[in-house]
């Protein structure tokens, strides 16, 4: 698989139409400055050779350099990264705290007025365009009312904390820098709030059908008839079993939410990978855009890994000896 | 299954009667419900053909879609002769919005297109042939479902360069592994049905097979992916115009609008407000409508 996603990167890189040593030389280089930059880079090189050179930089964690800024794209993505995984877990956690109990109320109270809301809504989140669910966030709340800040990380004048672990709210935390986390936590709630809506109501959405499904079977109804409290049958017995296929889908917004911080962060002007994917793409810039895709791929590949392995948590039948 | 002990006779047999009739009626009641949400799918679809195929013939100005200054009515807001106001060369927004229709339209068809025409085949081979040709076709499909299809449409605009063309080359490039993945888990699934077992027996051609019987029993998800993957796409294609990388001003695309008018926030809001609406409503009726085909179509498929 790995592989496979190196494979696509560099074929990417290689589609460029123009050429990468004139563009990063500039409009006024000459001739000789090109073929410099182009044997520096190993653009003269054959093909296959160039491949080998490009998994070779990336098994010793050189993804290249980007050709505007001239910073390595590893360092590069590690500024970055953290922010994007701050944003992302955040949207991820919430929407699971929201969706799932959401689906639930919505299985239980199947076709009633509350099942109704929850369907519509349910049905807009995925339809929302999500940069413009966030400007209009930006218009109503940060504008008009003036509740939230419009974007960014942090207000320019305050100070970041150092880093320990690059997460910004984790570290003001430890720092115990409170005024830091707080604004740090207000610039974060626009970009959560729009990058989890499509993935809670996915998540809500498939909960629902799972939860009435398993509120059919035998044992629920066993349950009932020996007298466990409804509460306990829906939130011990229906969500457990519910949760296999609610799992898959948040496996698979984990990574729709990858590629959709490209336009949050756009929006929010937000410094992750997303926004550094697109200022780079925008200015031809290729070995960054390759550096993040890969990464996103590899991101999405362990969080799928971690799916599994929350399969056989959640249901015991999973567990086989040297099975899935 | 497990045995079940029910009450002897006669009971038992009104009770079953009475759990299947009142089965039944949720089930009608269900679809019902559902199909509420369709109409207005339907509703939505049939509106944005209509308006895309009349667009040119019902706006009152129709060259404000090619780019014309008007600087004496830049920026107004909404009134009765600019019902969504005009932007900031004085274009028309309600124009420019109802021809952007045309443009979605085209950018989802093409997209959809081009990836079920790829993605079909590639699955048929897959899941009825098999063998290595299959193995590699699903590696590689796995692969590119591993990157975020919106990431992988930037990579490769990235290396294309921005463009209405090559933002739709991109998203077709990265959309056809979901009908890989569709197409084979139903071909290998008929693949040990009896009537294609049968038919095999009685020395049918691999051709014939996969043309007579495979092919028409995939149509069905395949339509519903499709009008799902019509909305999906224009969506992914507007996004692609709001970071800059997809249509270029002043064609009239949705996605590049709401990107330009957000230089006109909050003043003038109307600028990114009403293409982001139009968005939501075509989306929302292509998803609707998939929804409701399912229902009748498919419906053991329901998620």
């Amino acid at each position: 698989m790995l592989f496979g996603l190196l494979c696509i990167t560099f074929a990417i890189a290689r589609v460029v139409p123009g050429d990468p040593a004139r563009l990063a030389a500039g409009p006024d280089a000459n001739e000789d400055m090109v073929e410099t930059l182009r044997a520096k880079y190993g653009l003269d090189q054959p093909v296959p050779v160039q491949f080998v050179r490009y998994l070779r930089g990336v098994l010793v964690g050189d993804l290249g350099q980007s050709l505007r800024s001239r910073n390595a794209v590893a360092d590069d993505l590690l500024r970055y990264f953290p922010n994007t995984f701050e944003l992302v877990t955040l949207s991820l956690l919430l929407a699971v705290a929201l969706g799932i109990p959401l689906g639930m109320l919505s299985a239980v109270y199947k076709d009633t007025w509350v099942d109704h809301t929850a369907r519509i809504v349910s049905v807009s989140g995925v339809a929302l365009p999500a940069f413009w669910l966030g400007l209009m966030l930006q218009l109503v709340i940060a504008l008009h009312l003036g509740l939230l800040p419009l974007g960014g990380r942090l207000p320019l004048t305050a100070s970041p904390p150092e880093p320990i672990t690059h997460l910004l709210l984790v570290d003001a935390l430890l720092r115990g820098q409170g005024d830091t986390f707080v604004a740090a936590l207000r610039h974060a709630v626009l970009p959560v709030v729009t990058l989890c809506f499509p993935a809670l109501t996915s998540i809500m959405r498939v909960n629902r059908a799972e939860m009435i499904e398993t509120l059919k079977q035998d044992y629920i109804q066993s349950a009932r008839a020996q007298g466990f409290s409804g509460l306990r049958i829906v939130t011990r017995y229906a969500l457990r079993n519910a949760m296999i296929p609610t799992l898959t889908m948040i496996g698979l917004r984990y990574g729709w939410m990858l590629g959709g911080t490209v336009l949050v962060e756009t929006v929010f002007d937000w410094p992750g990978i997303g926004l550094y994917a697109v200022n780079a793409a925008v200015s031809s810039d290729f070995q960054p855009i390759m550096g993040v895709t890969l990464l996103i791929g590899v991101n999405f590949m362990l969080a799928n890994l971690l799916v599994d392995f929350a399969y056989g948590w959640l249901d015991p039948r999973i567990r086989r000896p040297g099975g899935a | 299954m497990t045995t079940r002990v029910g009450p002897p006779g006669a009971l038992a047999g009104w009770l079953e009667e009475r759990r299947s009739a009142l089965g039944e009626l949720r089930r009608l009641a269900r679809i019902f419900a559902r199909s509420a949400l369709s109409l207005v799918g339907l509703g939505l679809v049939a509106a944005f053909l209509v308006v895309a195929a009349a667009g040119p013939w019902i706006v009152p100005y129709p060259e404000d879609a090619r780019g014309s200054v008007h600087l004496e009515r830049k920026l107004q807001p909404p009134s009765a002769a600019h019902w969504f106001g005009t932007d900031e060369v004085g274009n028309d927004v309600y124009t420019r919005v109802i021809l952007g229709a045309r443009v979605s339209l085209q950018i989802g068809l093409i997209i959809t297109l081009v990836a079920a025409l790829v993605g079909v085949p590639l699955g048929v081979v897959a899941g009825y042939a098999g063998g290595a040709l299959g193995e590699v076709i699903m590696r590689v499909t796995d692969v590119f479902l591993s990157v975020p299809a919106l990431m992988l449409a930037l990579a490769v605009v990235g290396a294309l360069g921005p463009g209405i063309v090559n933002a739709m080359i991109a998203l077709s490039l990265v959309w056809w592994p979901g009908y890989v993945r569709l197409v084979q888990g139903k071909a290998l699934a008929l693949k040990g049905e009896a009537f294609v077992e049968a038919a095999r027996a009685v020395g049918t051609g691999r051709c014939r097979i996969v043309f007579a019987h495979v092919l028409p029993n995939c149509v069905s998800p395949i339509v519903v992916k499709g009008s799902m993957d019509m909305g999906t796409a224009i969506l992914a294609a507007a996004g692609l115009g709001f970071i800059g990388l997809g249509a270029q001003p002043p064609y009239p695309e949705w996605g590049a609008m709401i990107s330009h008018g957000r230089n006109y926030l909050p003043t003038w809001w109307w600028y990114s407000t009403f293409p982001g609406v139009f968005i939501y409503l075509t989306v929302l009726g292509f998803n609707l409508l998939g929804d409701g085909l399912r229902d009748i179509l498919d419906p053991k498929s329901r998620g």
